[in-house]
């Protein structure tokens, strides 16, 4: 059998993979790109596309500020822009008593960066007036924004090939195991994959790879549920979503210039993880065209034409696993976004790329570690 | 396929035109009241259209050579109709497992079924030609509705171009009509009509029939040409169509004035619900296009979910009142219910008859896959979203798209409001040649909810 070596290889072809691959290349690693089915094909090519840092872990936001910051640069980086504009973000409440609650968000000094404004009452609904009577209150992000996440992976993947990464699509991992100095990734088709560093970023699958490794994690999966109208003339540049404890009335829309309005929130649905293929669920829609009429009434004279889901993983705190296994040198973790790792893409890349290349990385990603899942020694024996 | 026992407590059949409303009879003989979903306002479904109410033309008018088959059927359908439970002006547009989702007038319902029926039909097969996005270029079914529904033209000077007996049917229509057919253009030539004739010999009568559409045409003096290549529908934005510029059989270029142009290549069934249900599609290599994956009866491969008519197979009207009737018999069958095993041998042997014509039809009246290699790069490939083949064959070359969904992804061909129903067959062959792979390879666009687009007004109404 052949082995094909490299300093890197990747599991998992979504954004952060693909992310990873390319900003790896930029540092000279070698890298092998593994992905089971296509490139981005199912929870970084099927999101909302938000490039959103308000409304997030404070821990997180010096991540996605990094991330931020290569979004503005990606016609540079990968030849593409991605269709990102940085429209603005508004993030909107139903109830006076959460106004304060968008207060402290903005004054935390992790959200410098991101020149948070309150609206409420009159100036509010001057501002954004095709909002609905019973939204009480918003917190703007100017620099927030949107992007079209179809594009985004296949593109960081198609920047990797050119920088020299090989990038293997229909590719599926049977065996993976750390044998000496060396992982060893064994595929279905008898190929055989060594690297010294290992990187999982299989999303949904993420914890299949870890556990194999000593490492299990409580992962869900959810398939986002998705939805666009039919074209209408550009006249809402602003990403607008809905702050709230009610599940059901979790909503966010965002026009992209070409007019459609892209909308998504309320209700997950339990993808099927055999057939890997996910749907959305009919009260979803209905739900959706319900909020989305409370909160944008005009957009009662449009037509649904199309809705989709796709394969999301979930961790019980919301928060990612990211960082060095805590179990096995040269083997790192980026996966289980939480259905919020779209803005985080190209700053996980890069920040992946920087901790296997150097050791250690400038921007903290401690909250996300694996470890907050292992279980104590004691715990080990009593599950014994 | 399906042999799991069902339960026979809610049967529900979606379309009510011949293939629905023959298995609607058949069951009701059989003692089951099952519940006829339609789209339409009226019964008939596209062939047997009827009329709204307030129309007056009598049967020879509206249906021509079809006329006694449509009467027959109507008047079948007006005989169960206080039987069964029939919701006209209904849209399935969307399903899960045992449940139907309805959406009727702005009001949102749900429909529980044991065992579903899918008698969906289909609609126009069309290839993109540069100009086509002119207002004035309608499909042949578009044309065909605008006549028999509102009794209404769809231009002063009409051109039929494209391939298959629809282009006859609907052209000769519109000449007794009174309206002005400026030309028929078929890019099929005559020696493949030849070819195909022991198949269609399978037929004879209806072989006659398409004979004498066509002799209809050339007594009103229609200029009929064979063996065209389309060009380019003439006209701008701001106008609309003002011709169509071919090229003959024998290589010279032919332009003829017209506001309107009517465009069709046969028909592709309409196999979203299934595709939602999760039923198999398999490729069709005579008509080079999926199709449902059905047993000789209707069975589809998801237990209790069965299939008949062009929406599982383009057969024609006649077959989908027997494949009706069949599917029917296939569900008393799985239901243990006795049958009339003479009436189903009846049944299977005549749709074995036009399934050879069926394939006569194809090579007749071949798919034309070669105009969609050789589609300018300007011409516009997916009209609700103007996406242009030269778009669509980029992604191919820049961005590794072979395969439709991902070229979907990348360009938005077949994103828009037809959710690639009228783009996405072209599209594949755009995909496929500039790929050099062949149009099997590169798949077909998966279907996804809702159905026909549905309004953001839509209400949930307690059962």
């Amino acid at each position: 059998m052949t082995v094909h070596k490299a300093d890197v290889v990747i599991v998992g072809g979504g954004l952060m993979g693909s992310a990873a691959a390319f900003f790896l290349r930029q540092r000279g690693q070698s890298v092998i790109l593994l992905e089971r089915d296509q490139i981005g094909q199912y929870a970084s090519g099927v999101n909302f596309g938000n490039v959103r840092r308000q409304g997030r872990f404070l821990g997180q936001l010096a991540l996605a500020n990094r991330s931020w910051a290569l979004w503005k640069r990606l016609p540079e980086l990968i030849d593409d822009d991605l269709e990102f504009i940085a429209s603005g973000h508004m993030r909107v409440c139903y109830r006076e008593d959460e106004i304060p609650e968008l207060e402290a968000y903005a004054a935390a000094p992790e959200a410098a960066q991101l020149d948070l404004k309150i609206f409420r009452g009159a100036e509010l609904h001057a501002r954004f007036p095709f909002l609905g009577p019973d939204v009480k209150g918003g917190s703007y992000a100017p620099h927030d924004g949107h992007a079209n996440p179809r594009l985004a992976a296949p593109a960081f993947a198609r920047a990797a090939r050119r920088l020299g990464a090989r990038i293997e699509e229909r590719t599926e991992v049977a065996e993976v195991q750390k044998v000496g100095g060396e992982f060893s990734v064994t595929t279905t088709d008898g190929r055989q994959f060594n690297a010294a560093q290992l990187l999982i970023t299989a999303g949904a699958w993420g914890q299949k790879l870890s556990a194999q490794f000593g490492e299990p994690v409580p992962l869900d999966t959810h398939g986002p549920q998705m939805a666009v109208t039919e074209p209408v003339p550009y006249a809402l540049p602003t990403v607008i979503g809905v702050y709230t404890k009610i599940p059901e009335e979790v909503i966010y829309f965002r026009q992209i210039p070409r007019g459609n309005i892209v909308i998504g929130g309320g209700y997950r649905s339990k993808p099927d993880m055999l057939n890997r293929r996910a749907y959305v669920e009919p009260r979803s829609i209905l739900n959706q065209m319900e909020q989305m009429r409370r909160l944008l009434p005009g957009v009662g004279n449009l037509n649904i034409i199309r809705v989709w889901s796709g394969i999301e993983g979930y961790l019980p705190d919301s928060l990612p696993v990211m960082g060095p296994s805590g179990t096995v040198d040269g083997l790192f973790y980026a996966f289980g976004f939480c259905g919020h790792g779209f803005q985080l893409g190209p700053g996980v890349g890069d920040v992946m790329a920087e901790l296997i290349s150097t050791g250690s990385t400038s921007t903290s990603i401690e909250p996300f570690s694996i470890n907050r899942f292992a279980l104590s020694a004691e715990q080990r024996s009593k599950a014994s | 396929m399906a042999t799991a026992r069902l339960s026979a407590n809610k049967v529900v059949i979606v379309g009510a035109g011949p293939a629905g409303i023959r298995c609607a009879e058949t069951l009701l003989a059989a003692g089951f009241k099952p519940i006829l979903i339609d789209e339409n306002r009226r019964d008939g479904g596209q062939i047997y259209r009827r009329q709204p109410e307030g129309f007056t033309r009598d049967y020879a008018t509206l249906y021509g050579t079809e006329a006694a088959k449509a009467r027959d059927l109507h008047q079948s359908f007006d005989r169960l109709r206080g039987s069964i439970d029939y919701r006209p002006d209904t849209l399935v547009w969307n399903l899960t497992p045992g449940q139907l989702c309805c959406v009727s007038q702005g009001k949102h319902t749900t429909v529980e079924y044991d065992a579903l029926i899918l008698c969906t039909g289909a609609t126009d097969r069309l290839m993109p030609i540069e100009g086509w996005q002119l207002a004035g270029t309608y499909s042949l079914g578009g044309a065909q509705i605008a006549l028999k529904s509102q009794a209404v033209s769809i231009g002063r000077s009409v051109v039929f171009m494209g391939s298959g007996p629809l282009l006859y049917l609907v052209a000769s229509q519109y000449v007794k009509a009174g309206a002005n057919v400026a030309a028929v253009l078929d890019t099929s030539p005559l020696s493949k009509r030849i070819l195909a004739m022991p198949k269609l010999l399978a037929r004879p009568g209806l072989l006659f029939t398409g004979m004498k559409l066509l002799a209809q045409l050339y007594q009103a003096k229609i200029p009929v040409h064979l063996g065209i290549k389309p060009q380019q529908v003439l006209g701008d934005e701001s106008t609309g169509v003002s011709g169509v510029r071919v090229s003959t059989a024998r290589g010279e270029t032919l332009t003829v004035n017209c506001d309107a142009v009517a465009l069709g290549y046969h028909l592709r069934p309409e196999t979203q619900l299934a595709d939602l249900a999760g039923c198999r599609l398999r490729f069709d290599e005579a008509s080079s296009q999926w199709l449902l994956a059905v047993d000789e009866d209707g069975r589809t491969s998801v237990n209790g979910v069965y299939a008949a008519g062009d929406g599982s197979k383009i057969r024609g009207a006649d077959a989908a009142e027997h494949a009706g009737r069949l599917v029917a018999m296939a569900l008393l069958e799985d239901l243990q219910q006795p049958l009339n095993a003479g009436l189903r041998d009846e049944q299977r042997h005549a749709l074995a008859v036009m399934d050879q014509f069926r394939l006569g039809l194809a090579q007749a009246f071949p798919w034309p896959a070669d105009q969609a290699k050789a589609l300018p790069d300007a011409a516009i490939v997916c009209r609700c979203e103007m996406i242009s083949a030269g778009e669509l064959r980029r992604t191919v070359s820049e961005k590794g798209a072979c395969e439709v969904n991902r070229a979907k992804a990348f360009s938005r061909v077949g994103m828009g409001r037809c959710q690639g129903r009228y783009c996405s067959q072209a599209g594949a062959e755009v995909i496929a040649a500039a790929a050099g792979v062949s149009v099997q390879q590169v798949g077909r666009q998966r279907g996804q909810a809702p159905v026909k687009p549905l309004s953001m007004l839509t209400e949930e109404v307690s059962p």
